[in-house]
């Protein structure tokens, strides 16, 4: 029996073992998938939180339910990945788990503990974060009595996971402020540690200038040193200052630890890997999928997905002895979510950054791309029933996982 | 893209300022980008900094990012910002004639 050993059952990972499990015969491959909770987070959903529109409920189911029968799955913390050795070593009754091929899975997680001030005696009090469920359950409660004033949204240092969210809390804040009659007594400020509202440029006018028709202020390359939680304000490396009332941060996003400890990861964790092939450059049997690797494209769901959808076809290729082909192209997809019952959508890749036109069919949509409407909201909140019950299972979306320019506006 | 004289050099730059190609630097190179850059003279600890910068940068392929610089270089982030005041990486990587950090997707 060959062994594919599979680290973090989260997105990416989950992903993998169905599909893996589907197109790899049971009797010549045993799949085994490895996680230390018990819980599978919608992670998506965590935006919604504060605002009222999802609850606890919607965001959570456990991952045994999602995990395919004739899959291993087995719940520790890793201790250490020993590659020379093609083999894992688990915290749990300190076992060694062989493996011929290994997919590192193990996603990346937000440090508030690395912002000096951030997780102190205001946490969860003045200061929030939600990237977690409890810090979205805890600004949500919050959010029910505040009375207004300066609400500042941080991002304290990219790449972040769903590089979007924070201008999709944003936008979403302004409108939550209006509808609670509240929003001539809240401003809003957007400290950036970018030049401008978003990664890539045409995406970052767009954007900007929604922004500012919806009166929120982005402080740009303000990269933050500290917060100061008595005082009430974050300082930047260059010495700025920006005073709040409420500060929602988004932390230092790094990959897991035990990625750290095994030597096979960058200054944040990330497993350096082959961008078309997820390979590891220095191991021929070890793969890292999904926010884990270190690639230049935005680590979210649905950058997994295609990645996953890539990665199972050419795995096959490579099993039976073949090279891999380098067929994945950075592709990310991400509806963003505008307030008001509208929303936009960006589709953008390695080399096309994300351009206004319709998607996913050429002139017709429905979706358009970098344009508000109410047809990206619905998309938005539909995409919850097709994670559940479509992605995370593995099935095939009718939705090609290379980027297409069919349909995209060059000027 | 355009081809600019920097100290007696011809060198091709992109439209944000940053050289395309790494061969083409050298240490004139950077002391001229560095002063249109409002950094009058590169002292032993810029050039600590950039050094590292141009050694990563080559074996990589792409300039380093701010984490990594002071992760590797053995500098804080406090002291870059007073060695290459205003978006540190992006400043250091211009002097050392790498391209824009991609620190951010």
């Amino acid at each position: 029996m060959k062994k594919l050993l599979i680290l973090g059952a989260g997105t990416a990972g989950t992903m993998v073992a169905n599909r893996m499990r589907r197109l790899l015969d049971d009797n010549e491959w045993r799949i085994t998938i490895v996680d230390q909770h018990e819980t599978h987070y919608y992670q998506p959903g965590f935006l919604f939180i504060p605002f009222g529109m999802y609850s606890k409920s919607d965001v959570v189911k456990p991952k045994r339910d999602f995990i395919p029968s004739g899959v291993e799955f087995i719940m520790s913390p890793i201790e250490i990945i020993e590659p020379t050795k093609n083999r894992v070593k688990l915290i749990k009754d300190g076992r060694y788990l062989q493996y011929d091929f290994l997919v590192i899975a193990l996603g990346a997680q937000t440090h508030p503990d690395q912002t000096p001030g951030l997780r102190e005696h205001e946490w969860y009090k003045t200061i929030f974060d939600f990237y977690t469920v409890e810090g979205a359950l805890a600004l949500a409660k919050y959010l029910r009595t505040w009375q207004g004033g300066r609400m500042v949204i941080n991002i304290v240092e990219n790449p972040i996971k769903c590089p979007v969210a924070p201008l999709e809390f944003a936008m979403l804040a302004d409108w939550f402020f209006h509808e609670q009659n509240l929003r001539d007594r809240v401003e809003l400020i957007y400290a950036t540690p970018l030049p401008g509202a978003f990664t890539k440029p045409i995406a970052s006018k767009h954007l900007g200038d929604i922004l500012e028709r919806k009166n929120i202020k982005v402080e740009s390359e303000f990269l933050i040193e500290r917060v100061d939680p008595d005082a009430k304000k974050i300082v930047s490396y260059d010495e700025r200052e920006i005073e709040y009332d409420t500060l929602v941060s988004i932390p230092l996003n790094m990959g897991n630890e035990a990625v750290a400890r095994s030597g096979l990861g960058n200054e944040l964790n990330y497993v350096a890997v082959d961008p078309h092939t997820f390979i590891s450059p220095q191991y021929p049997n070890v793969f890292a999928l999904g926010d884990a690797a270190a690639l230049p494209t935005s680590k979210a769901g649905s950058v997994a997905h295609f990645a996953v959808d890539c990665f199972a076809e050419n795995f096959l290729r490579y099993a039976d002895g073949l090279e891999m082909l380098p067929t994945f192209d950075g592709h990310a997809n991400c509806f963003i979510e505008s307030g008001f019952g509208k929303g936009l959508l960006i589709d953008f890749n390695y080399d096309t950054e994300p351009l206004p036109g319709m998607y996913p069919l050429p002139g017709l949509g429905p979706f358009s791309l970098l344009q508000e409407s109410e047809a990206n909201h619905w998309g938005k909140l539909m995409f919850r029933w097709m994670y559940w019950n479509i992605l995370l299972k593995g099935q095939e979306m009718p939705l090609p996982a290379r980027m297409s320019m069919a349909g995209k506006w060059k000027n | 893209m355009a081809t600019k004289v920097i100290a007696g050099h011809q060198v091709q730059m992109n439209d944000e300022g940053f050289m395309t190609n790494p061969q083409e630097w050298d240490r004139e190179v950077a002391a001229a980008i560095a002063q249109a850059e409002g950094i009058p003279e590169l002292t032993l600890q810029h050039w600590r900094v950039i050094d590292f910068c141009r050694q990563d940068g080559m074996a990589s392929g792409k300039a380093p990012t701010l984490r990594r610089i002071t992760a590797l270089a053995g500098v804080s982030t406090k002291d870059m910002f007073a060695l290459f005041p205003k978006g540190p990486a992006k400043k250091v990587a211009k002097i050392s004639g790498l391209g824009k950090p991609e620190g951010c997707v």
